[in-house]
């Protein structure tokens, strides 16, 4: 019974298909409020705390340290299982608990990742520093080193306990991003790019990164500060069939590109082709193809395919 | 003093009729900045538009082959194009 009621949380192919598809998952509201509250008291986060009437800079330090040094959030060594990671009874431990997100996360990286590293991210108003710096948002990066993993992929999780407004500058991210190769802040040339979008969300929203996807924080405009929580997991585990028992055996009779009646609308096949809109005419074919390859390797469908993009490639008799 | 003005678009094939995917503004004057994530739409639909706005193409990307063996993996965006506007 506990089983089954666990499994119902799992995601499902089409979920499993997006993320391959476009590197992320949003799963908006579903932390309740009380453990929002609950999370901010335990960051020593206070309402009236921008109320004051001193805005100098080394207010705000002050204040960041105090967070720092006072908040709950556990130093966790780099490796640490993430049932270990944080106490009973702790905000987070009830966050990484919620059914849908644990669903989530064993479907992705398996039911025993490792942390990574986890950070608590502060974002006071804009207003509130001096330094100019502080008022230009983030470029664009990823946030790893040439990472050169085609298979396997950590997956970074979102927390935020409070609602994220237009005006409050959250993060930036490319859809579909997540295949290209890049080392970190290199991209920051890239200013804006078609497509991009901002996070705007409810508090108690989640939302799961592929460990690869291009982001950048925007500036805080608004008088309130943005807070997000950042999990980094690591599979222990080939990521193979997480998700599900079912065994994939795709109808391989491929629609031709052209002449056919039109992809399913929500198929696998319709997912793993939707284009961005800043795919170059080529390379974004390559992202295609890239997409149809994991989910060869996550399906264990060695044959699968979509407008026979791989299978024609393969058609080598050497 | 005469002040350079930048603009970097990325297109989406190596034609400079193709269309804007990408871009980025700079100003000679200090006073105007711009940021990474400052405008969701692009400030042309097609490269060859920047040129008849009066936009000066100084560099653009070479095509280059693809390397042996890494055929598929994708990465920076390829095709880049360099404007200037001397105000
Ligand atoms: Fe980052």
């Amino acid at each position: 019974m506990k089983k089954r009621k666990k499994n119902n949380f799992l995601l499902s192919d089409n979920q499993m298909a997006e993320f391959v598809s476009k590197g992320y998952l949003i799963f908006e509201n579903i932390i309740d409020n009380k453990t929002n509250k609950k999370f901010l008291s335990e960051i020593g986060h206070t309402s009236t705390s921008l109320n004051k009437k001193n805005t100098d800079q080394a207010w705000l330090a002050e204040h960041y340290n105090e967070i720092m040094k006072t908040s709950k959030i556990p130093l966790v060594k780099a490796g640490t299982p993430l049932k270990k990671a944080y106490k009973k009874n702790s905000a987070l431990n009830d966050v990484i608990n919620n059914p849908v997100l644990s669903g989530a996360i064993k479907s992705l990286v398996g039911d025993r990742p490792k942390l990574d590293h986890h950070f608590l991210h502060i974002t006071f108003p804009s207003k509130y520093y001096h330094d100019a710096n502080q008022k230009i948002s983030q470029g664009n990066h990823n946030d790893c080193v040439i990472d050169p993993r085609e298979k396997t992929f950590d997956i970074q999780l979102f927390y935020f306990p409070t609602a994220v407004e237009k005006n409050m500058g959250g993060t930036r991210y490319i859809p579909g991003s997540h295949f290209r190769m890049v080392n970190e802040f290199a991209i920051a040339r890239y200013h804006n790019i078609r497509g991009q979008k901002h996070v705007v969300c409810p508090a108690g929203t989640i939302i799961i990164f592929h460990h690869n996807i291009w982001h950048g924080a925007g500036i805080n405009n608004s008088k309130k500060i943005r807070y997000g929580f950042k999990i980094r997991l690591m599979p222990t585990q080939k990521q193979v069939k997480l998700w599900t028992n079912k065994t994939y055996k795709n109808n391989h009779d491929e629609e031709a590109l052209y002449w056919n009646r039109g992809i399913e609308k929500n198929s696998i096949k319709e997912i793993l082709q939707k284009t961005e809109p800043w795919f170059e005419a080529d390379s974004g074919r390559l992202d295609i193809l890239n997409r149809i390859r994991l989910w060869r390797h996550i399906t264990n469908d060695k044959n699968f395919d979509a407008a026979y993009w791989l299978t024609r490639i393969e058609n080598d008799y050497n | 003093m005469k002040k350079q003005d930048i603009l970097i678009l990325y297109l989406s094939n190596s034609s400079l009729e193709s269309n804007v995917i990408g871009w980025a503004r700079h100003y000679g004057d200090k006073k105007k900045i711009g940021m990474p994530g400052d405008n969701d739409s692009p400030p042309y639909e097609k490269g060859i538009e920047a040129i008849h706005d009066g936009w000066r193409l100084f560099q653009s990307s070479q095509l280059e082959q693809h390397p042996k063996g890494d055929e598929y993996r994708t990465g920076y965006l390829k095709y880049e194009f360099f404007f200037e506007k001397i105000k």
